[in-house]
């Protein structure tokens, strides 16, 4: 009997991975438990067990082999009584043994255009380089959070910090939020400025008081005396199958607050120009990036002192019919959506926040003014959203310009099902960007 | 829990203390407490309006410790804050006026009572939500250390606050990390309207700190002398590098939680008794008379205070409201 081994999940968003090294040979007797390869995710290198007893048949993956899709066979686990390749005959009619490597990334369908001086780097690597060249420049700069120094970040999000940096800039924390927040937020009053890493936005909860009560308002209780020049960063919103109190996004409760910026980056270059503007800025910064992106590359300057200004728009794609407006991952649903869009001749505008306080209403009402009719997306809830917000502000500030309105693609009014069926219901796909614009420019 | 104050007047005369201290630690007392009974009774005539949290009675601790600090190093406590500032050389009239909202509070009277700052004088609030204070100032010396000075942060809070778990989140990173902080627990025997025997267990409150390896010690917080050598012993060893230390001064606030408190849950006795014998400035000053200060030099003192605080009075009453352009003003920085 021959056993398929299969490119195991390790993470809740892995798809693929690479196979960096094979720990047995083909004809080698292995039993449960034993380490047979080692594969690197987005976010570790990880040790894969045999979970059944047998002989190594054959190795269906070289070594090396990067975008190992999840599930694919990667061995064949033999009985032991039988050779080596005696089963391959079985399977032979198997596509993938075909295959002398299967292909690796960009996984993204259409290749990328790479601006002037920049390079294709993902969201993950942008965010690194930011943090390490602000480092590099400002010695009050250090970087605390859980599993941010020897685990090299969760989300491999601070990887290299503490090699290039060492301990005095790159602190392990307890896995104390409330408590590592407060003392993040006394190190800024102190003149010192923190960039203090959530392992995710689900878990700054626990910290709330802290960013509320003492990061935000302490400025306005002081008459202007305590800044507090702190980042707040990690993922926010939906990762996949996590369920419900691991897939939130929190835009509109920290953008509620006065006293706060709040930022939240879509591609890599975003995530460089923000995250440096972010850490520069004398203000307490709620800096939301989103998991599913970490991996994704796009075009990213080179410069080390390329920054995005905070507060400001962009245009992703200029168009007359809708306006889109967009944040973090929801830009490139935005974008596949004016994609299919076109093909029903409609021509959308699609606007990245970038910022969501202070909010760039500017460059919405333009766009309005233009279009005539709007839709906004995000991954939270409707219920005073982000979406609520920019409704509101249109229909005070440029009524009359409407056409139709507001229509609102959100996050569905329930906690996160873990079910795959039901959070894919939950997450406001492209689909429902295509129907809203359609609906706003009356053509469904 | 064990909460037995010392009930008699500990100090005795200790002829090697500098007579010119003990009369600045005698006058900052006074000063603490004639600034509260103004005003208390300025809250009274509606010139102090929402929350205002007394510490007459508690005036040894902060004095006793300011007295063993250093320039540079950094102060944060709770509400119960104007004996802080006070100790911190805050200027009193700046801080009347910022208790009745003016714009020539500390805070342009944007904080109130509560939140109050001064970065100059070191002292980093003045925060209301309880405890928090605790991980900021463990904060503040975490940047002590990280500059490599050698000031310390003194972080005070109270019984109520001792039970919060962000106090355990600070201690744990506090001592993993060999922070100069030395937590000051102001056990004053009630939070708010429950005692620390009601809603505290264990033994001490200073017991706690051992589990995470912090040196702790209890100390009779109406008896300066005893404040002041048991801060001197903190600070050094916090400023020494060996990382955080915890006084537990056993103290006791004369007046009500707030303004607005009855305080039903002791006796009219309870506190009388605490005063006649244990009152703080009554032991410096019989100490002060044993040292061969006269009865009439500590009435010029008392009498040069009070019109320090009539000054200030008249000066938070006389400052005028911020100007309405100041709602929208130090919301961000940019």
């Amino acid at each position: 009997m021959t056993i398929e081994i299969l490119m195991p999940a390790l993470s809740p968003t892995m798809e693929e991975g690479t196979l960096s090294k094979w720990l047995v040979n083909e004809g080698d007797s292995i039993s449960s438990g034993d380490l047979i390869a080692e594969i690197e995710t987005d976010k570790a290198t990880m040790e894969v067990e045999a979970v059944d007893d047998g002989k190594i048949g054959q190795l269906l993956v070289a070594e090396g082999t990067e975008g190992v899709k999840v599930n694919t066979p990667i061995a064949l686990l033999v009985d032991t009584n039988e050779s080596p390749h005696a089963t391959i005959k079985d399977i032979a009619d198997k596509p993938y043994l075909e295959k002398e490597k299967i292909p690796s990334k960009p996984t993204n369908d259409k290749p990328i255009s790479i601006e002037a001086n920049s390079s294709l780097i993902t969201v993950r690597e942008a965010l690194r380089n930011a943090m390490a060249e602000e480092m590099r420049v400002d010695k009050s700069v250090f970087v605390m959070g859980e599993e941010v120094a020897e685990y090299q970040g969760a989300y491999k999000v601070t990887q290299g910090l503490l090699e290039e940096f060492g301990d005095k800039r790159v602190y392990d924390t307890p896995i104390t939020e409330h408590g590592f927040a407060g003392i993040g937020i006394g190190a800024a009053f102190g003149n010192l400025k923190p960039i203090v890493e959530f392992m995710t936005f689900n878990f700054a909860m626990q910290a709330m008081d802290q960013i509320i009560n003492s990061a935000a308002k302490t400025l306005y209780m002081s008459g202007g005396q305590m800044g507090c020049p702190i980042v707040f960063r990690g993922p926010n919103g939906a990762a996949s199958r996590v369920a419900a109190q691991h897939s939130q996004c929190y835009a509109s409760w920290y953008a509620h607050c006065p006293g706060l910026k709040v930022v939240s980056p879509w591609s890599s270059k975003d995530a460089k120009g923000l995250l440096k503007s972010a850490i520069r800025d004398p203000d307490p910064v709620i800096f939301l990036e989103n998991e599913v992106m970490y991996g994704q590359s796009f075009s990213c300057p080179d410069d080390e002192n390329f920054t995005l200004p905070i507060g400001k728009a962009n245009i992703e794609k200029e168009g007359n019919d809708v306006t889109i407006i967009a944040f973090s991952i929801m830009v490139g649903k935005s974008l596949e959506a004016a994609e299919i869009l076109e093909d029903k001749n409609i021509n959308a505008e699609v606007i990245n926040l970038r910022t969501l306080r202070p909010l760039d209403i500017d460059t919405i009402i333009e766009s309005v003014k233009k279009t005539n009719r709007v839709v906004t997306c995000e991954e939270g809830f409707p219920f005073s959203g982000i979406g609520a917000e920019i409704s509101a502000l249109i229909t005070e500030k440029a009524f009359d310009w409407l056409d139709a309105p507001v229509v609102r693609v959100t996050g569905k009014d329930v906690p996160m099902p873990y079910a795959a069926n039901l959070e894919k219901l939950a997450l406001p796909q492209v689909d429902d960007i295509v129907s809203a614009s359609a609906q706003v420019c009356y053509e469904d | 829990m064990n909460n037995n104050m010392a009930n008699k007047i500990s100090t005795e005369p200790k002829m090697n203390y500098d007579l010119n201290l003990l009369q600045d630690m005698y006058k900052k007392m006074l000063l603490i407490r004639r600034f509260e009974e103004k005003a208390g009774q300025l809250y009274g005539m509606g010139q102090i309006g929402g929350f205002c949290h007394l510490y007459i009675g508690q005036e040894a601790v902060v004095v006793g410790i300011q007295s063993a600090q250093i320039d540079g190093d950094s102060i944060v406590t709770s509400y119960r804050d104007h004996g802080h500032m006070l100790a911190c050389d805050m200027d009193p009239k700046g801080v009347m006026a910022e208790l009745t909202g003016r714009k020539d509070g500390y805070s342009k009277g944007k904080g109130g009572s509560m939140h109050m700052f001064s970065r100059e004088k070191g002292f980093f609030g003045g925060h209301g939500i309880v405890a928090a204070q605790v991980p900021i100032g463990a904060g503040l010396a975490f940047s002590h250390k990280y500059n490599g000075n050698k000031n310390v942060s003194i972080t005070y809070f109270g019984d109520g606050a001792a039970n919060q778990g962000q106090v355990y989140e600070s201690y744990n990173i506090a001592s993993l990390w060999k922070l100069p902080v030395v937590f000051v627990i102001e056990n004053n025997k009630y939070g708010m309207g429950t005692s620390v025997n009601r809603s505290s267990a264990g033994e001490n409150l200073s017991d706690r700190g051992k589990p995470y390896g912090i040196m702790s010690e209890i100390v009779d917080g109406m008896d300066i002398l005893a404040v002041r050598e048991a801060a001197i012993r903190a600070i050094d060893y916090c400023r020494s590098g060996q990382g955080p230390y915890i006084l537990e001064m056993k103290t006791y606030r004369y007046r009500g939680h707030s303004m607005s408190d009855p305080a039903k849950y002791r006796t009219r006795d309870e506190v009388d008794k605490i005063r006649k014998t244990s009152d703080p400035i009554e032991n410096i000053k019989s100490l002060l008379n044993k040292m061969g200060v006269e009865d009439k030099t500590l009435k010029d003192i008392d009498t040069d205070i009070k019109s320090v605080i009539a000054e200030a009075a008249k000066f938070a009453q006389n400052s005028p409201e911020p100007s309405e352009d100041e709602l929208f003003t130090d919301i961000t920085i940019n």
